[in-house]
């Protein structure tokens, strides 16, 4: 398995250059367009939560991006360096009440796009995020 | 590239044309100054035209939701036309088609506003 890890400013610059990363690799396994665009979503979305809500655009905080290749599969992994949270806490994006709501849609679309999804505390702090996706259940 | 925004006229019906990607950052905002200053103008029967918008994500949706509770909030309404397959998706996933009103051709779209 090939690892590459990146560490990232907290700018939207970043979310660019995850997105790059992770899709360069993808393709490299042989990903089809169709996945190539959900897992750049949710890189995108992943990387948006790192540099917004956990590093708050912080210049002094990093994110942590780590991607690995296997035959079969990719898994990223993206950390910020901020406060953590608590997933559970996340307001339904599909309950009633909440479909007009502007944001928090993002972790829903992560995990429609990728076929594992966790969020764990981060080590020492902040949070990190495990997404893999695999080659075998590509369309 | 951010997204494009042109508007014109059908009739009474403002039909906005979207090109681009409606992300984070000056795509996102660009389809809300759009949006918010043709309702501001009194544009009460908005389309918008997705069907050269290449990729949406979570805020672009955002934005999408609060221009449509702007427009509404204005006493008009906000419709969509030619969604491509991933922005069907997305609305799908998100479940805001029981929000948005979504037409496959223009002349239905416009039709539907009388």
């Amino acid at each position: 398995m090939a690892e590459r890890k990146l560490l990232l400013d907290s700018t939207l610059d970043s979310v660019e250059v995850a997105e790059t990363a992770v899709l360069n690799a993808a393709r490299e396994i042989g990903f089809h367009e169709d996945d190539l665009h959900q897992l750049g979503m949710a890189v995108r979305e992943s990387m948006v939560n790192a540099v917004v809500h956990g590093n708050r655009y912080n210049a002094r905080k990093k994110v942590h991006l780590s991607v690995v290749k296997a035959p079969d599969r990719l898994t990223i992994v993206i950390a910020d360096e901020g406060d953590g949270f608590d997933v559970d806490t996340v307001p339904d994006p599909l309950a009633e009440g909440n479909l007009l709501r502007q944001s928090g849609r993002g972790l829903l679309l992560i995990r429609a796009f990728v076929d594992e999804f966790q969020v764990l505390p981060g080590q020492p702090r902040g949070t990190e995020v495990r997404m893999v996706k695999y080659l075998a259940k590509a369309s | 590239m951010s997204v494009k925004m042109s508007s014109r006229q059908v009739g009474d019906v403002t039909v906005v044309d979207a090109a681009g990607r409606i992300t984070l950052g000056e795509g996102a905002s660009v389809f809300r100054d759009v949006i918010r200053d043709l309702a501001a103008k009194g544009n009460k029967k908005i389309l918008v035209n997705l069907a050269d918008v290449s990729y949406i994500d979570s805020s672009g949706i955002g934005e999408m939701v609060s221009s449509f509770t702007t427009v509404t909030n204005h006493g008009g309404q906000l419709k969509l036309l030619s969604l491509t397959k991933r922005v069907k998706d997305l609305l799908q996933i998100t479940k805001l088609y029981t929000v948005f009103e979504v037409f496959e051709d223009e002349a239905s779209a416009v039709r539907s506003f009388a």
